[in-house]
């Protein structure tokens, strides 16, 4: 065990973590590049705006070393995930930030699919990656954990589709944290033109682990193309989430993206949609269930560039015991966006007194043409529902369970994904308890 | 020995305002009872108190299932043990599904010793029955795809609510004002439904104000209802006169019960 430091990822441990990699000149140099950042912000605190619900005070980063400092621990387990995926098109499994399988499908491999640890691909990679990768729909400037990321990722997925494939079958990145360990995964997809995925990402503490994940999500949709994205978060009540995910969309381009919030001690997630290209669209179904005391932060923005486009935020969020969520939506539309569509709303189902929910909608358009909605709302479960239910034959906490199940239901139903609608469903039903 | 259900000098609040002021009745199975009375007299009272809704306290007296008082058990042991109240205002359950809802509560019912998590009745079973019960009720079978209630008429409810006391054949059932948002045509079949459902193998109390459902399922005993108190019971006569000639007779006969409807009413109009 290396000693902790006070003052965590100094520039000699930076030295040691990059001297541990074999990777080419040019990664190498972005990795400094985003080490000088990280050096040069502060940790966020509560008088960022972004932050002044979300405190971070007892989070010691000191406590975690940076991707492969420590060996490799004696498996405490075996990942493996809540998705009832019956095949899939490919699968990488990762612990501590670090590949330990990839499967790929042979026939897809030959049509130039690839899906891979990304780190593996730095060896050959394709100009488009060394040109893209952390430049498009990655801010390394953005906070101090996005600095991080940028100069510490390891692992992680890069899935590439050519243009016009067409995969039925989902792919299906499963990332683990053991004891003590980091997650500083780093995924990046591309889709090309007309090309079609499915792709399940989930996490999840191995022994209920404390851990420490530091994630980054970039989705590179091409035109016409179509991807469906999961991400399902799982991790321990024990983990710290902080991560940046961003999707860009170009002309008529599709994403539909499932959000599972279910775990980790506290969550900071930055979501973004880029919709770049003229009528490209995304649809995000999100759902949330906290307990204990957990702390999930969702920041959402659909940000509208060009027109014609039209994106759809849902987020649908029960909260048990004494959780918080904090869902901040933007939509921004630019002036050329003129005749966008977009939506956004969060529903809030408090299971507790003790829970607390705050939902800051908001929207800044610059365009006169567009069509933008929002809203929230904030509710218990209902006394009259329960005795309804009670009254033929339910007990009180199987009736609760399924009408929390059934406020869920508007966003399950579109999910295109069964196996993920049915995961999510088992999870949420299983958490809860009572309501008052 | 017949299954009994009494309800014995039963005082009810509602949010500490007392609503019954001691309500006996004794129903057996196989007997049909209606209960009529003036609106805001206590009649879905008496009926959400027997089925144990936490906001109707019972503040004296007993309801008793053969000699055992349940006034102590939660509603869903009561429904476990056969009691079925269906609803003046059935509520909605946005995002469930009937089909899903009923299986459960069938398991429940069926079963009154199942433990939460374990198995529900066999899916082919289920489905076969629902699919013959809606086939009676002339209900299509879309309907159990739709979700509890939720955007339901005002006849769809009742009638999913006949469909619920179909699939769960309780013991006694207490029925409020379950013609009412019906057509004509409707309320016949519901009224047949109830027949065939097995009247003569359940307790029936036919709370209504309309005399179709009576009509087809002809009470042994009416029974009266006037500023909760039941204050006349009789044969299937009463309920004739009633429908025929009012309330009239019965409010100034009754000139003290009469005043705390009266205040009721008033209460409820928010004056
Ligand atoms: N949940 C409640 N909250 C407040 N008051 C109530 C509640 N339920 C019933 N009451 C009051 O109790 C009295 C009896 O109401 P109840 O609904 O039992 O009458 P009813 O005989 O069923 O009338 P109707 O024929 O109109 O259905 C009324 O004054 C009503 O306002
Ligand atoms: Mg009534």
């Amino acid at each position: 065990m290396p000693a902790l430091s006070i003052a965590p990822y100094t520039t000699e441990e930076f030295e040691d973590f990059l001297s541990r990699r074999d990777e080419p000149t040019w990664l190498v140099e972005r990795r400094r590049r985003a080490f000088e950042q990280f050096l040069q912000l502060d940790w966020p605190s509560r008088s960022h705006e972004e932050w002044i619900r979300t405190d971070i005070r007892m989070f010691h980063p000191e406590r975690y070393s940076l991707p492969g400092a420590t060996p490799p621990q004696p498996a405490t387990g075996v990942p493996s995930g809540q998705m009832k995926l019956e095949a899939v098109a490919g699968r990488i499994v990762s612990v501590d930030s670090s590949a330990v399988s990839a499967t790929l499908d042979s026939s897809l491999r030959e049509q130039g699919v690839r899906f891979q640890s990304l780190s593996a691909g730095l060896d050959e990679a394709p100009d488009w990656l060394v040109e893209q990768l952390m430049t498009r729909a990655f801010d390394s400037s953005y906070d101090r954990f996005a600095a991080l990321h940028a100069a510490c990722w390891s692992g992680g997925a890069l899935l590439h589709v050519p243009a016009g494939v067409r995969v039925e079958l989902p792919f299906h990145l499963l990332s683990a944290i053991t004891d003590g360990n980091v997650d500083f995964g780093h995924l990046f997809v591309r889709l090309e033109a007309d090309a079609e995925a499915t792709l399940v990402c989930e996490t999840e503490s191995l022994g209920g682990a404390d851990g420490f994940h530091c994630g980054g999500v970039e989705l590179l949709v091409g035109p016409r193309a179509r991807l469906r994205f999961v991400t399902y978060q799982n991790w321990s009540r024990r983990t710290w989430h902080f991560a940046h995910q961003k999707a860009c969309v170009d002309a008529d381009g599709e994403l539909e993206w499932t959000v599972g919030a279910l775990g980790s001690r506290l969550a900071k997630v930055n979501q973004t949609v880029e919709l770049e290209g003229r009528g490209a669209r995304c649809r995000v179904n999100g759902t949330m269930f906290t307990e204990g005391r957990q702390h999930l932060a969702y920041h959402t923005l659909q940000h509208h560039r060009q027109s014609h486009g039209t994106s759809d935020f849902l987020y649908k969020t029960a909260l048990q015991d004494e959780s918080r969520t904090v869902w901040r939506g933007m939509i921004r539309v630019e002036p050329e966006a003129q005749r966008t569509d977009g939506y956004q709303r969060c529903d809030n189902l408090m299971l507790s007194r003790l829970a607390r929910a705050d939902s800051i909608p908001g929207l800044e358009i610059e365009a006169d043409d567009v069509r933008c909605t929002h809203g929230s709302t904030t509710g218990t479960v209902d006394d009259e529902m329960l005795f309804y239910a009670m009254s033929r034959g339910f007990t009180r906490r199987e009736a609760a369970r399924m009408i929390v199940t059934g406020f869920f239901q508007h966003v399950f139903d579109r999910v295109s994904v069964p196996s993920v609608r049915d995961a999510l469903a088992r999870a949420i039903a299983t958490r809860v308890r009572e309501c008052d | 020995m017949t299954d009994t259900l009494t309800i014995r000098d039963l005082h009810v609040s509602v949010e500490n305002k007392p609503i019954l002021h001691g309500v006996n009745l004794e129903i057996r199975r196989g007997e049909t009872h209606a209960l009529m009375g003036p609106n805001g007299s206590g009649k879905s009272t008496l009926g959400l108190a027997i089925m144990g809704h936490p906001k109707y306290v019972v503040t004296s007296g007993q309801i008793l299932l053969n000699d055992e008082d349940i006034v102590d058990w939660t509603p869903d042991q009561r429904a476990r043990h056969g009691i079925f109240y269906a609803f003046q205002r059935p509520i909605a359950i946005p995002g469930v599904k009937m089909a899903d809802f009923l299986r459960h509560a069938t398991t429940n019912v069926r079963n009154p010793e199942r433990r939460e998590g374990e198995e529900l009745v066999p899916m082919r079973e289920f489905r076969k029955e629902l699919k013959e019960k809606m086939g009676q009720l002339h209900m299509d079978l879309e309907f159990a795809r739709r979700y509890v209630n939720d955007g339901f008429s005002g006849g769809e409810m009742k009638r999913a609510e006949i469909l619920q006391l179909a699939m769960l054949q309780p013991k006694f059932a207490i029925l409020d004002e379950t013609d009412s948002g019906l057509d004509a045509d409707a309320v016949r079949l519901a009224s047949e439904s109830i027949a065939k459902i097995g009247r003569d193998s359940m307790g029936l109390l036919i709370i209504t104000h309309h005399d179709k459902l009576l009509e087809h399922n002809p009470p042994q005993f009416t029974h009266v209802m006037l500023g909760g108190r039941l204050v006349e019971t009789g044969g299937p006569e009463l309920a004739i006169e009633l429908h025929r000639d009012g309330y009239e007779r019965i409010r100034q006969k009754y000139p003290e019960a009469d005043a705390d409807n009266r205040a009721m009413e008033q209460v409820e109009a928010g004056i």
